[in-house]
């Protein structure tokens, strides 16, 4: 029995969204709460009450780890968007504007991607001011590269399919063609590089923050959380690791769940399934 | 409008098989040329050439005196491909294919006429290209091409996913239409006996 497969992409995306929803949501209400310190019940394993135990200063970790992971998705949400936004424009661009400016965009993907990207980020998080919006304009202006160049290399080849040249023969302008009939194709490239990119933003916000350069260290930032965590782990702290590294694995899958499901439903090949 | 193509020859990779060597047509307003060859004897190049898809490796195609390739925005001669679906974008719904094509601002009437002389259903325009079948999609691009500033008209093997009553309705809108309006007509096909019914003359290359 196969079912109707696009309903049961639907419901994948449905829930996907509503778990990150859920979880961004309870933990901006939570900021207070995260960094609330109770020495009496300091270093308590998992149990009813602290479902994944407490830390060195009797922090809940349950709703640290939600507090980061709401962070997290914010940030990674952000940064990805403005990055495959930067990397949409810049690679069609690129591609339909003619040579000059195809030079000039070829350029400035070789710059950004032959400077480490560490260094870089790091560089532009400081001089914007560290803290969440240094962290973001960072990973926002250090990732698109990649992802322009594929773009700019999908509509080179698009320009050479048949409707488009006819496009052309019917008379419609440059912008006509790059919005209307390029734009829809490059739509799985877009999600999917979207996708991808999320999780590296998140981890490149946890390695900033964890050398000095991006949030601050009382945040409840995943990053921290894990980095900390590292310090307890000898003395037989599993659960300050194990549980905010698995929710990080599942935020990222969730995303890449509802990023599968967009790429399903826009595909018109997908219409009888 | 007159088009001319003076001297062509083409080949596709430089040092490649000779496709077209010194070609030479002209297609006068009104006329109705049909154009038969064997497969791989570049019936399609030519007239990817005429209508400016592909440049020649030299010679040149002339529209009333004109370089094709100085023509910009509509250009008059348009061309119906042998292949449907690659002639429509697969993410765009099928009212978009009619939307692209050149009409009046101020009227639907031709519009309309051509939906409704080539059969074409108001439900086939919200669906995306996979959903039809090849010949339901040729009528689309037919239509399409058939704009109000089409002065000449390319056609490329479009009938052959048809069958031979649909093919032979098809033509006889074409042809009404095209003389009706003065449209020249180049058409490339291997069946003679179609040439000939609808072509004023016909050219046997091979």
């Amino acid at each position: 029995m196969t079912g109707n497969k696009r309903r049961m992409t639907a419901i994948c995306f449905i829930g996907a969204v509503v778990f990150l929803s859920t979880v961004t949501i309870l933990g901006s209400f939570w900021q207070e709460a995260a960094v609330e310190t109770d020495f009496s019940r300091k270093n308590l394993a998992p149990c009813a009450r602290y479902l994944f135990g407490t830390d060195w200063m009797g922090r809940d970790m349950f709703i640290r780890t939600v507090t980061g992971l709401s962070m997290s998705i914010r940030i990674g949400l952000l940064t990805a968007a403005v990055s495959a936004v930067i990397a949409f424009f810049l690679g069609l661009s690129a591609a339909v504007m003619g040579r000059f400016v195809d030079g000039i965009v070829t350029m400035m993907i070789d710059l950004v991607m032959g400077v480490p990207h560490m260094l870089l980020l790091i560089l532009i998080s400081f001089a914007c001011g560290k803290g969440f919006w240094g962290v973001t304009a960072g990973i926002a202006f250090t990732h698109w590269a990649s992802l322009a160049r594929l773009i700019r290399g999908e509509v080179l080849q698009l320009k050479e399919s048949q409707y488009i040249k006819i496009a052309e023969k019917l008379g419609k302008s440059r912008f006509y063609i790059a919005f209307f009939h390029m734009a829809p194709n490059l739509a799985p490239q877009f999600v999917t590089g979207l996708i991808l990119m999320f999780p590296h933003a998140i981890l490149h916000e946890a390695s900033i923050t964890f050398l000095g350069f991006g949030l601050s260290p009382e945040k409840p930032a995943i990053g921290i959380i894990l980095s900390e965590s590292m310090k307890y782990l000898a003395m037989g702290k599993w659960w300050l690791a194990l549980f905010p590294g698995l929710f990080l694995v599942l935020v990222v899958l969730m995303f890449h769940c509802a990023g599968q499901a967009v790429c399903r439903m826009i595909d018109p090949g997908s219409a009888h399934e | 409008m007159r088009l001319e193509a003076k001297d062509i020859s083409f080949r596709y990779t430089e040092g490649g098989r000779q496709v077209l060597n010194h070609v030479n047509l002209t297609a006068e307003e009104k006329e109705r040329i049909g154009i038969m060859a064997p497969s791989g004897f570049g019936k399609t190049t030519l007239l990817k050439i005429l209508s400016g898809y592909e440049r020649p490796e030299s010679g040149q195609v002339f529209l009333d005196g004109k370089p094709i390739a100085d023509f910009k925005g509509y250009l008059p001669v348009q061309m119906i491909w042998q292949h449907p679906e690659l002639s429509v974008n697969p993410r765009r719904k099928l009212k978009t294919v009619l939307a692209e094509g050149d009409w009046p601002e101020d009227s639907d009437a031709l519009r309309n006429r051509i939906e409704r002389e080539l059969g074409i259903l108001d439900e086939w325009k919200e669906r995306y290209p996979v959903e039809v079948s090849g010949g339901e999609l040729q009528r689309f691009c037919i239509a399409r091409a058939l704009g109000q500033r089409t002065r000449i008209l390319l056609a490329d093997e479009i009938t052959t996913m048809l069958d031979l009553v649909t093919q032979g309705k098809l033509w006889d809108f074409l042809v009404k239409e095209i003389k009706e309006r003065g449209i020249t007509l180049i058409a490339v096909s291997h069946s003679e006996e179609l040439l000939e019914k609808v072509c004023d003359k016909v050219i046997r290359l091979g």
